[in-house]
């Protein structure tokens, strides 16, 4: 257990004590002693940096169940840094609007806290395992408490609702993750990470190469809400706002986003593109929809939410893109600016979309509304808060000096450098990245326009706010101020972070270059990056304007064609077909079953006979047939045709008793005294119960004979004939002799008896004597049992 | 000789068991029933002594005793059942 390793696992630590200090001290808010944990954490992790930034790894490992290879092994590198950074820095500063968001008299803040610890610790794990089935326990924690946080608030539907759907589909991903997983262990013999990097080419080239990274794919785009795997995010709006800006903007939805990058040195090489394809593709056209989308929200969370999943798309479509330079080797780094952009962007967007959330959470703190048709003129009434708006949507959208505008100029030179690849189609079709690109950054433009002008611009619409606005406490400002500080520092100065951290965690992504330095600035001449963003800027203001009249695009797609529809069509269905099906075959019939079990029992045994080509018929083992033999067989024969075709139930008991005789005389005949004389005595007693149970049928019971079913027929003739097909090929294949012999040498001498049958009943097998003697004695006591306690019930009826 | 004897008995014994089963079959009423299956009864134990001798053993000789018991308990049982509609009477004084 290293320092490392209790700092990972020091929030779930944390949470255990969590209930106690809200029932020791509940006339402080406990979220103050919890802010005081990602604090210590964001510290200890700051002082990774500069080791870091020499490229030295911190490896600490732990055994855990190290016969199975899985020991928790934390490694810190760029990647995990950065992101440990950001789990803790923004979750410190959500702690503390937490404290001032949510009341300590109202709210079950012990639930709460430890729910977001609980998180914390396991995002931290995420990040910072190097072993795939720990990084994948930690993966399930995040859903798992992601699950409790959304549903916070559980006695609203809507809550359980999203709650419900974020878990089917993040659950859905996690498995298919584990899947893929196993499927790398399968190929490299490892769970290591870093092992795996090492054994590249033998990934690359193994058939199970492309399951593998569609079901590791699957994982990461469930859970950072990918196209088509969005619909959970909207709907995880119902969360308490510190959680919506905590888990739904830049922490856990990027969780899909670390493993992509984290992957990229595993499968990026493959000969076929398929990982540049599918990251970036599924990445650009994300990007667009959700932006698209975004446009009709009139919910300020709704527009936010799809406005985090287009912004993920954009991240993840320049992993993608960024995925393509591995092929060019380390002389040509053109291509290597998508990877920084993607990191840079990462960063912007956890800045800017926390404190828009947060901005978001205050308006509907401070005018019981989230709802923009209902919200406008707070420009003036919460002007704090109108300018962390400013920052943040302006920044989201793309325009200087903030620092959105940076990372969306890396974004479109990336994309524009897709067009000059030379691999996978880039050449030809490629073009669609940098035009799709841009479209999607158009509409960003707009919704970040609507966010900020129909909140805080036009007139106060006093009459419909629940509440009277006024600026939130200073405590619910601190963490956004500090947020939007961060998006104007980062936007003037980008190049504090590039050293320190971009460059290591790219170093990380593509471990294959040598990063030279990267600097990023405002100015870069007259380049069609800077003509793409004036593009946005003129045709976004054109577009906002003129809003009321093109919006009516989105009446054309009817809202039953929508992805959401068809989650909450399909999860019914499920139900209802499901139901449908058990109600189709389990009819509750014994008949029924019986006919299934049946037909079962042919199919197998006769598929089984016939491809194996075991039925046999020898001759030579065969004893004569006497004539007796011939008689008593007819005997049976008749009896047990009676059986079926009598029409009173009396012959049918009358002709088995005189079956089971028949078979006592083949006792007799085959010289088995003792059989012969148990069948007897046996068949007397069964006959006087059947006998008993007829007497006992109810009055108006129908004497009809049984009624003729083709498909019994069928069936009974199938089984017999199955069974004796069996009977005779098995006795023809008889393949050592009887141990008969040993019984019959040994009867008297040790054993002491004459009788062989008894004495192998009693002294060479005496245990399933034993245990028959057992199941008669149940028989017994369970009939008296059925008797008596039906009476007892009678009497108290 | 005597085996010859001893089979066309054997087999005259069948056609006779044949012919009551025909009667069990037949009917028409359930006490033509019940003496058709005590004749079963009476000439299997003469099936079995028969058999017995064929095969020049004497172990089977307890099953004629019990075909013999069972058969009258049997045909006592059912008789009774005919009558009195049960085989058990719970009130002994009746």
């Amino acid at each position: 257990m290293s320092v490392l390793h209790i700092a990972i696992l020091s929030p779930f630590l944390f949470a255990i004590i969590v209930p106690y200090i809200y029932k020791r001290l509940r006339q402080i808010h406990t979220g103050w002693f919890v802010l005081l944990l990602p604090i210590i954490l964001f510290i200890y992790f700051l002082q990774f940096l500069p080791q870091v930034k020499e490229g030295e790894g911190i490896v600490q490992s732990v055994s855990w169940i190290p016969s199975l290879n899985v020991d928790f092994t934390a490694k810190i590198d760029g990647l995990g840094l950065l992101f440990a950074l950001l789990i803790t820095g923004i979750g410190s500063l959500v702690v503390l609007y937490s404290i001032y968001y949510l009341s300590k008299d109202q709210e079950q803040l012990n639930a709460f806290y430890v729910y977001l610890l609980l998180f914390l610790g396991a995002m931290l794990g995420v990040v910072l395992s190097d072993n795939l089935i720990v990084l994948y326990t930690f993966w399930e924690f995040t859903s798992f408490s992601s699950f409790f946080l959304i549903g916070y608030w559980h006695h609203r539907e809507r809550s359980r609702y999203g709650a419900q759907k974020s878990m089917l589909i993040t659950v859905f991903g996690g498995l298919s993750l584990l899947g893929g997983i196993i499927l790398l262990y399968i190929m490299t013999g490892t769970f290591s990470i870093q092992e795996m990097v090492a054994n590249t080419s033998t990934i690359i080239n193994h058939p199970l190469f492309l399951p593998a990274m569609i079901f590791i794919l699957l994982g990461a785009f469930s859970k950072s809400a990918q196209f088509p795997f969005y619909i959970w995010l909207p709907d995880a709006m119902e969360a308490p706002t510190p959680v919506s800006a905590y888990l739904h903007s830049a922490t856990m939805v990027k969780a899909g986003i670390y493993l992509v990058a984290r992957m990229t040195p595993i499968f990026a090489y493959d000969a076929n593109g398929y990982w540049v394809w599918l990251v970036g593709g599924v990445g650009i056209f994300t990007l667009f929809w959700g932006s698209f989308n975004a446009i009709k929200q009139t919910d300020l969370k709704g527009i936010l939410a799809y406005s985090t999943v287009s912004q993920l798309g954009l991240i993840m479509s320049l992993l993608g893109v960024g995925a393509g330079a591995v092929h060019f080797g380390n002389d040509n780094q053109l291509f290597i600016v998508a990877t920084i952009a993607a990191v840079f962007h990462l960063i912007n967007h956890a800045t800017f979309k926390g404190s828009l959330f947060m901005v978001a959470g205050i308006i509907d703190h401070e005018t019981g509304t989230r709802d923009i048709r209902r919200l406008g003129g707070l420009m003036t009434i919460m002007p704090v808060s109108f300018t962390i708006a400013f920052i943040g949507t302006f920044s989201m959208a793309g325009i200087p000096p903030f620092n959105g505008f940076l990372s969306k100029e890396m974004f479109f030179t990336g994309m524009l450098r897709v067009v000059k690849m030379d691999i996978f189609r880039f050449d030809s079709i490629g073009f669609l990245f940098p035009v799709i690109a841009w479209i999607g950054s158009v509409f960003t433009f707009v919704y970040s326009m609507i966010l900020l002008w129909k909140t805080f611009g036009g007139q106060v619409q006093r009459e419909k706010l629940p509440k009277t606005p006024h600026e939130a406490p200073f405590g619910m400002l601190i963490s956004p101020v500090i947020l939007a500080s961060l998006v104007v520092i980062f936007g003037f100065f980008p190049n504090i972070l590039s050293d320190r951290i971009i460059a290591p965690a790219v170093e990380t992504i593509m471990p294959m270059f040598a990063i030279d330095e990267i600097h990023i600035s405002h100015w870069h001449g007259f380049q069609p990056e800077l003509y793409m963003t004036i593009g946005v800027i003129i045709i976004g203001i054109l577009l906002y304007l003129t809003l009321g009249k093109w919006t009516r695009i989105y009446q054309l797609f009817p809202n039953k064609l929508t992805l959401n529809q068809l989650y909450d069509v399909l999860l019914p269905s499920l139900e209802t077909g499901s139901n449908m099906f058990i109600r189709t075959h389990m009819t509750g019939y014994i008949r029924t079953y019986l006919a299934y079990i049946f037909t079962f029992f042919i199919a197998i045994l006769s598929f089984t006979m016939w491809s194996k080509h075991a039925f046999h018929f020898e001759s030579t083992n065969l004893a004569d047939i006497g004539l007796y033999e011939v008689l008593l067989f007819l005997a049976v024969i008749i009896g047990t045709v009676t059986i079926l075709a009598s029409k009173s139930r009396l012959t049918s008991i009358i002709a088995l008793g005189a079956v089971g005789y028949a078979v006592s005389l083949f006792f007799v005949l085959f010289r088995a005294p003792d059989l012969a004389l148990t069948q007897l005595v046996i068949e007397t007693i069964s006959v006087a119960l059947f006998l008993l149970c007829f007497y006992f049928l109810p009055r108006n019971f129908h004497l009809e004979k049984t009624r003729f079913k083709l498909t019994n027929a069928l069936i009974s003739v199938g089984v017999g004939l199955v069974v004796t097909l069996i009977a005779i090929s098995s006795y023809s294949t008889k393949l050592f002799p009887s141990i008969s012999q040993y019984y019959v040498d040994h009867t008297y001498d040790p054993a002491g008896g004459e009788n062989m049958v008894n004495v192998i009943l009693v002294d060479f097998r005496g245990f399933d004597t034993l245990f028959e003697i057992s199941v008669l004695a149940i028989a017994g006591l369970g009939v008296y049992g059925l008797i008596k306690l039906r009476l007892a019930r009678r009497k108290e009826g | 000789m005597f085996n010859i004897l001893l089979y066309a008995v054997l087999v005259m014994l069948s056609l006779s068991i044949l012919g009551y089963v025909y009667r069990l079959i037949k009917g028409p009423t359930i006490p033509d029933r019940v003496v058709a299956l005590d004749a079963i009864g009476i000439t299997l134990v003469s099936i079995t002594a028969l058999v017995s001798i064929v095969m020049e053993t004497n172990a089977f000789l307890d099953v004629i005793l019990l075909i013999g018991i069972l058969s009258f308990i049997g045909t006592a049982a059912f008789s009774k059942f005919l009558a009195k509609g049960v085989i058990f009477d719970r009130d002994r004084n009746s």
